[in-house]
């Protein structure tokens, strides 16, 4: 195999297929409105508990997930709502689960940083930095093992550099060639601390070179620049090629969770410097200039979105609240009469 | 005519090699496993068949898609075992010794046993963790063992964790019994097995069987004590009955076989008949399963009792290395004996 990175396309041009750009815009703006409307939930008190948001990072998940197909495998990160609406989790049992109630993608068992459904391949969001890339590799294993065509992708972000892990699933990847597809969400802050103090790397992906993993340097705010990476990424992975490291340089607008607020370690210019690059109002930009999609269609898309959030909501507060009685059940699978 | 007599690392192989025939999702993953990986080219194919031998012979059998030789990197091939399990697959991954699990822990607890609960009963996590303990304690004229990193018991971290579940043979028997019943269960299931019992022979039978995961069983009857034995200290409790019934006193011996879920009714129905209670563990004693023990019995059967439970267990300190400080780590006979003797003394406090 080459020992030299590949180059990956970094600069990209617009799908012409309208269905892909509506779908495209439909779930950028679905993640945006979904997390705005938790964090006026948890602003206004309705809503408790940890949440990391993911708001500014749109792009990522979506330019990725876009290229997927639903039994692809997605093993995603504490800051997982995004990955998961992309992925095609209901938004209604998603803001179900925020509520802890019983009608919960998790059935409130699992809350904002485990949320999952295995029927659409989102293997679920761990809160442990790191810990979902093995549990992608071992899906892109079975997927070999197996003989499907089917690829995984582990979401994890510049914190997850700083772990041991990530590096020796670079190396299981490589070594077996497997259909796997890391993505690194650079969103320039592991908790409050800098990429740059915490990591000796700049470009994080050039990592990969040494494992003989193909990587690709995006900007992460590009939904379209994504898009063409994933697009190279996933027909290698499927096609037997093996691996590939995707680096995204994305920003959160928010802090490292609700509540936190990230002026305390960096600076308002910044925020400012990357909210004018916007991954929507880039989107809506580039789809005008070239006259893809009316005006007039992105709006009925963003109040079907807005109206698709709000029936999440009121799905979620006339949801039962889970039974007691059920904080020791599902532990163990029940016993099948075989054996 | 008396059965076949098999070792416990062939039965182990045994019932690897049964269940990889009768299910093709069941894969084994780990270090070594087959061995000198990848020089098929000069000859070497299944250079050791395992740390411990018990995977011996799968790789030709079963090609190396199906016994896979791992580099040293125990989180994450566990944790790629909990994402193949996730996705259709039945994995066997092994974690050489028992104490490794200090860099592996993530992928058995926040991952492989919190998964379904964690998921709203979503999944289930079909793998088995299969990994070494136990200290060699034989005291040899010189030097010793393989000390405190490779020689611990440690397998009350397993019962501590819900949704694991925990095994550990006593001989070749139970052996290829609970590895049957771990590979066939739906959760993850960490077998434990003790390095001194790998030479041991016992009848094994040829067709494939599984033990009930979470069932001790009683391997001798009696009437004045209650010996509760986990893994090699089953054979322990064995001898210690053998010299208590040179002083007339008859001893049941419970095999606990299952540390994770615990047989709570046989080891209750033992102590309420026999009303004394000593429980034998080589793990060290702090929230060992032995005081799990004690708890259960002190909780659900102390009216029952003609004297306070005793415990005979690893002392409180990492495994030592030279043979007599091995040696005087783990229980024996004797220390058994005695803490019956202290029993009966007690009797009427």
């Amino acid at each position: 195999m080459a020992t030299s990175p590949v180059e990956l396309p970094t600069q990209a041009s617009i799908p012409d297929d309208p269905a892909v750009l509506r779908w495209m815009y439909r779930h950028l703006v679905l993640i945006r409105t979904f997390e705005e409307r938790v964090v006026s939930l948890r602003q206004s008190g309705v809503l408790q508990g940890s949440t990391h948001l993911y708001v500014g990072q749109e792009a990522v998940a979506v330019g990725v997930c876009g290229r997927l197909e639903r039994d692809d495998y997605v093993a995603s990160t504490h800051r997982g709502h995004g990955h998961c609406i992309a992925k095609g989790v209901d938004v209604s049992r998603m803001m179900a689960e925020l509520y802890g109630r019983a009608t919960g993608t998790n059935r409130g068992k699992g809350g904002s940083m485990h949320i999952a459904d295995t029927s659409v391949g989102m293997l679920g969001a761990t809160g442990i930095v790191g810990s979902g890339t093995p549990v992608a590799l071992g899906a892109a294993l079975s997927a070999k093992l197996r003989r499907t065509q089917q690829v995984a992708v582990a979401f994890f972000g510049d914190g997850a550099m700083g772990q041991g892990i990530v590096y020796e699933c670079l190396n299981m990847a490589a070594i077996w060639q497997l259909p796997l597809i890391f993505v690194c969400e650079n969103n320039r802050y592991a908790e409050s601390t800098p990429v740059e103090y915490a990591l000796s790397t700049r470009d994080l992906a050039t990592r990969a070179g040494p494992f003989n993993v193909p990587f690709a340097i995006i900007d992460g705010q590009d939904v379209f620049a994504v898009y063409a990476a994933a697009d190279a990424a996933v027909e290698r992975a499927r096609h037997g090629g093996g691996p590939t490291f995707i680096e995204c340089k994305t920003y959160r607008y928010y802090g490292h969770f609700f509540g936190d607020d990230p002026l305390r370690y960096r600076t308002r210019e910044e925020e400012e410097h990357y909210r004018g690059r916007d991954c929507i109002r880039r989107f809506e930009q580039a789809v005008a200039g070239q006259g893809l999609l009316a005006q007039a269609e992105l709006e009925r898309i963003g109040a079907e979105v807005r109206e698709t959030v709000e029936q999440a909501v009121r799905f979620a507060e006339a949801s039962p609240l889970p039974d007691p009685g059920e904080v020791d059940t599902d532990v163990y699978t029940p016993q099948r009469l075989e054996v | 005519m008396a059965g076949r007599q098999l070792q416990f690392s062939r039965a182990e192989n045994e019932a690897l090699r049964q269940e990889m025939e009768r299910d093709a999702r069941v894969f084994i993953m780990g270090e070594d496993v087959a061995g000198g990986a990848g020089r098929a080219a000069l000859g070497i194919i299944d250079a050791w068949g395992g740390p411990m031998g018990a995977t011996k012979g799968l790789i030709q059998q079963f090609g190396a898609e199906r016994v896979i030789d791992t580099p040293i990197c125990e989180m994450s091939f566990i944790g790629a075992g909990v994402g193949a399990a996730l996705t259709g697959m039945r994995p066997v991954v092994e974690l050489l010794f028992v104490n490794f699990v200090g860099v592996a822990l993530d992928a058995i607890m926040n991952q492989a046993a919190y998964l379904r609960y964690m998921l709203g009963g979503q999944v289930s996590v079909p793998l088995v963790v299969k990994t070494a303990i136990g200290a060699v304690g034989m005291a040899p004229p010189n030097g010793g063992g393989s000390a405190a990193q490779h020689s611990g018991s440690i397998y009350s971290i397993f019962a501590h964790i819900p949704g694991l579940k925990c095994v550990v043979p006593s001989d070749a028997y139970t052996a290829k019994g609970l590895l049957t019943a771990a590979i066939r269960d739906d959760d993850p299931v960490v077998y434990c097995t003790h390095r001194r019992l790998l030479t041991t022979s016992c009848e094994v039978p040829q067709e494939p069987y599984a033990l009930p995961i979470g069932k001790a069983r009683t391997v001798r009857r009696g009437r004045d004590v209650t010996l509760v034995g986990i893994g090699r200290m089953t054979g322990v409790c064995l001898e210690a009955a053998d010299q208590l019934a040179g002083e007339g006193l008859q001893t049941e011996v419970v095999d606990l076989l299952s540390v994770s879920p615990l047989d709570e009714d046989t080891v209750l129905e033992a102590v309420r008949r026999t009303r004394r209670l000593v429980v034998v563990d080589e793990d060290e004693p702090r929230c060992s399963v032995a005081r799990d023990v004690a708890a259960l019995v002190a909780d659900r059967a102390i009216d029952y009792l003609d004297a306070p439970v005793k415990t005979v267990t690893g002392a409180h300190a990492p495994v030592p290395f030279s043979g007599v400080l091995e040696v005087a780590f783990v229980p024996t006979p004797e220390r058994v004996v005695a803490a019956v003797h202290a029993a009966m003394r007690d009797e009427g406090r």
